[in-house]
């Protein structure tokens, strides 16, 4: 049963958005492509992607997958416990109590970050504290280590709702089942509520993963000038050196990156299905 | 003479301080087919999440087999679970499901695997193996995750409410399966369900409950025939239920009029309430019956017709496989043997408590 | 014993969420400049943010792209699930697919590429680059949340009422829409939500003098923080906490959705 009758019809009325996607979505993919294969002149050359493998590029790119991958396997440790906690508690649809745990994800990103240059500042509140107990104060800001929290603290709500949603739409008979059969609490944990919450837990893993690998704002407002993630050599290649071939080409490794990223989602997920 | 298999003695439970079973006794001899039967919120369920250990009883003690389980936790007891909507594990394949339990105590993987085929071919899935659980039938999930119980060998198979989730056809093909079954395993089945001819179809022992006290136990037939109050005969089947007086031993005052009865011991010209099934009511020519009425509604129900006769202010409800046409003038006449005398509870809340006692 | 492990977890949690934005709140409150020293109680910096024209003028800027936004993905959005249920499956799904790249690709690299788009094609930036590009981004979280409805959508109301002489116009605003209309709404807040928080695909295709707040934001904090911006936080937050609790307190609505 369909509204309209006819197939033409349908890609009639189809055809302003598919006009959109192919401007807005396709020709600037295509364009970040263009210039990324391309040198100034037009000339074709890979020398923009293989810029990459050179020391500086490098380190950035490892500095940024380390720091990504950290941040996304902390997220997941707090997450995963507060999920199961949240879930355990049975609560209604929508209860305050899970929106509570992701309302800091409606403050504005850039003020959740600079709560943390707030804290962590050489004379900023933490440090300040420390003093006033004549702790020795310590030197977060500027390292990875203040980083690494930034990140966890902004994308923490992205890994807590798609857990909380997956192990909370399990049915408790299914945890009962595995007990009447036999399984004790940890072979059920690790048998029965890991697989079924493989979903969750994949969706959370990208959703923190890859904001995590292509920031820029984070790393330098708790970063300094001095640590350089990928995401920021791209954003000065674009906005101040304005070498945007070179941009292109690392911005097309940061796709293969999300690429590869979606690749190990799906076969895994696909694993967890069988 | 059957032995009890599972005792419960004076369990209760509660909860947010709501009472949901009250000091309840009950015991099941082995090798039977018990039903806990009554509507939604009597206990039902929670009494059989209580034997399976998914509940803890807040008073009284659980006994199976001479021992006191109370306390042992669900995978540590000798009894497994069907549970409403099948519970089956959606990331694994039917065999997985059902070597879940049998993994779980090491058992071989040659051993595993006959006892997969053997259950399969118990509950007519053979071949099922590869499947996965979402693309079965309600029906078929339901046979799986009975499968998936009994290759454990347990004592005791627990079913809650296993059929809720068909529909009409399927759940009266499992009535059959599930009564098949029982008899070729030889173990014992606690079966949950509101479904009354559920219950009669297949049990050996049923379990009225109602607000967490019960009601009546017995076989099916003296349940059907001589419910012992107005809830259980109102709950299992239709009835005519009718404030009386007790004239004497066997006569009984049914709206004015004297019925012959064989019960005795109710005093005289005491209050009772008096049970007659629909399709106990004969309905004769005028001066031949008990009692004169006239026919006000009829409805042709394929087996039977269903008349409403109203006679002396009280509407009786009649299923009888002779016509009697609207506005026809009839005579009531009810068998002795037919009328089922009930004593009259104080209150309401002794109407509750006054089988348990 | 295990609830009380439990409920310290929870709390814990809560403190690493809450605590920074609770200071910040302090801090918005204190006359000293000084992060490290409490100077009294002040509302000069609550005054001078609403004195501040670059700030109103970024907020302006913000909401009125969020509003646009919401509301072209929203109808853009609606239009295309309906009229691509009469798709082949297989064209039904490339695009979806291709809906889907901005959601799941980086944002910097979506930045990038319209930015790139916008200087080919010589359109001014500004207000209506950043506004298209977050139509883009906004489309997929509509089409998301409607796309399911329209699936499970019944049709053959929509051909009773035409069946009882309604136009189809009518019949399809009396149908149609009121049935995905939860799914609606929840596509547009999410693009709403989405369109306000934005910072890094706004950044790259804003241009130079045009700020909205999460640019504004950016400038202000490379140059060193002022405690307007902690006032700022402060009033953003509480209109958050206050929205959030409106819509909790409209369980009429909810159970509509339901």
């Amino acid at each position: 049963m369909k509204l309209f009758k006819s197939r033409k019809t349908s890609a009639l009325m189809s055809s302003p958005y598919i006009a959109w996607a192919t401007i807005f979505i396709i020709i600037p993919l295509c364009m970040v492509i263009y210039y990324g294969i391309t040198d100034s002149n037009g000339q074709l050359t890979f020398d923009n992607i293989t810029t990459i493998a050179k020391p500086g590029y490098l380190k950035a790119l490892i500095r940024s997958v380390e720091l990504a991958l950290i941040s996304t396997l902390v997220c997941f440790i707090l997450a995963y416990p507060l999920g199961m906690i949240l879930a355990g508690m049975k609560l209604k649809n929508n209860s305050y109590i899970v929106t509570l745990f992701i309302l800091p994800m409606w403050m504005n990103f850039l003020l959740r970050t600079l709560t943390w240059m707030t804290l962590l500042e050489g004379k900023g509140v933490i440090n300040t504290i420390l003093d006033f107990f004549h702790l020795p104060t310590m030197k977060i800001i500027n390292t990875p280590g203040a980083i690494v929290l930034g990140m966890v603290y902004n994308f923490l709500p992205f890994m807590i709702l798609p857990i909380y949603n997956s192990l909370n739409s399990i049915d408790e008979n299914v945890i009962n089942a595995a007990k009447d059969l036999g399984a004790d609490n940890l072979q059920t944990f690790l048998r029965i509520t890991l697989p079924l919450s493989l979903p969750g837990i994949l969706s959370g893993i990208t959703m923190v993963f890859i904001p995590a690998l292509t920031t820029f704002a984070i790393s330098t407002m708790l970063g300094g000038s001095k640590i350089l993630l990928i995401g920021n050599i791209i954003e000065q290649e674009f906005t101040q050196l304005y070498d945007w071939n070179l941009g292109s080409g690392l911005s097309i490794v940061l796709m293969l990156f999300i690429l590869l990223n979606m690749i190990i989602e799906s076969v895994s997920s696909k694993k967890g299905d069988r | 003479m059957s032995k009890d298999l599972i005792t419960l003695e004076h369990i209760s439970k509660s909860y947010d301080s709501q009472l949901i079973l009250d000091d309840l006794n009950l015991s099941i001899y082995e090798n039977s087919f018990v039903t806990l039967l009554g509507p939604s919120g009597c206990g039902k369920t929670t009494t059989l999440r209580i034997i399976g250990g998914f509940e803890k009883p807040d008073q009284g003690k659980v006994i199976f087999d001479g021992k006191d389980i109370t306390n042992l936790a669900p995978n540590k007891r000798q009894l497994n679970t069907v549970f409403q909507k099948y519970a089956l594990f959606t990331h694994m394949t039917i065999a997985e499901n059902i070597a879940f339990g049998l993994k779980i105590k090491n058992k071989s993987d040659s051993y595993i695997k006959d006892k997969i085929k053997y259950a399969l071919k118990l509950v007519n899935l053979e071949g099922f193996e590869k499947r996965m659980p979402d693309s079965l039938s309600g029906g078929q999930q339901q046979r799986i995750a009975i499968a998936r119980a009994i290759v454990n060998e347990p004592k005791v198979l627990l079913l809650d409410e296993p059929l809720g989730a068909l529909d009409l056809k399927m759940r009266q093909d499992m009535q059959y399966e599930l009564k098949r079954l029982k008899e070729e395993l030889g173990i014992t089945f606690i079966y949950v369900t509101h479904d009354q001819e559920e219950a009669l179809t297949m049990s050996d022992h049923i379990v009225v409950m109602n607000q967490g006290y019960i009601q009546q136990e017995g076989s099916p037939e003296k349940i059907y025939n001589e419910p012992e109050n107005a809830f259980v005969a109102d709950f299992i089947g239709d009835s005519n239920i009718i404030r009386s007086t007790m004239v004497r031993d066997e006569l009984v005052d049914i709206l004015g009029a004297k019925f012959a009865c064989v019960d005795k011991g109710f005093g005289e010209n005491k209050p009772v309430d008096v049970v007659i099934r629909p399709e106990d009511v004969e309905l004769v020519s005028p001066n031949e019956g008990t009692l004169e009425g006239v026919v006000t509604d009829l409805t042709f129900k394929g087996v039977h017709y269903e008349m409403d006769v109203e006679a002396n202010g009280y509407e009786w409800l009649v299923h009888s496989t002779k016509l009697s046409a609207v506005g026809t003038k009839v005579g009531i006449k009810v068998d002795p043997f037919n009328i089922q005398i009930m004593n009259v509870p104080a209150s309401e809340d002794e109407e509750a408590i006054s089988e348990t006692v | 014993m295990k609830k009380i492990f439990e409920k310290i977890y929870l709390a814990i949690i809560l403190i690493f969420m809450y605590a920074p934005i609770l200071t910040l709140i302090v801090l918005s409150f204190n006359s000293s400049k000084s992060r490290a020293r409490w100077g009294g109680f002040t509302l000069k910096w609550y005054v001078n943010l609403l004195e501040d024209e670059a700030v109103s003028s970024a907020l302006f800027n913000t909401l009125a792209i969020a509003v646009l936004a919401t509301v072209f993905s929203t109808i853009i959005g609606t239009f295309t699930c309906i009229a691509m249920i009469g798709l082949s499956k297989k064209l039904r799904s490339i695009i979806m697919a291709i809906t889907n790249i901005p959601m799941i690709n980086a944002d910097i690299v979506t930045g990038i590429s319209l930015m790139l788009l916008f200087r080919f094609l010589h359109i001014g930036s500004g207000f209506l680059t950043i506004l298209l590009a977050h139509i883009t981004f906004n489309i997929p979280f509509v089409m998301l949340s409607v796309m399911p409805r329209v699936k499970n959508m019944n049709f053959y109301v929509y051909e009773a009422a035409l069946d009882l002489g309604a136009s189809p116009l009518y019949a399809f605003f009396k149908t149609i829409l009121p049935e995905l209309m939860p799914g609606i709404i929840s596509g547009a807040l999410m693009a709403f939500t989405m369109s306000l928080d934005d910072f890094i695909i706004t950044y790259f295709t804003k241009g130079s003098g045009f700020e909205t707040l999460s640019t504004l934001i950016y400038n202000e904090v490379k140059r060193g923080i002022q405690p307007e911006i902690y006032a700022l936080s402060a009033i953003i937050f509480v209109v958050v906490l206050a929205l959030l609790l409106l819509v909790y307190r409209a369980p009429s609505v909810k159970s509509k959705e339901k």
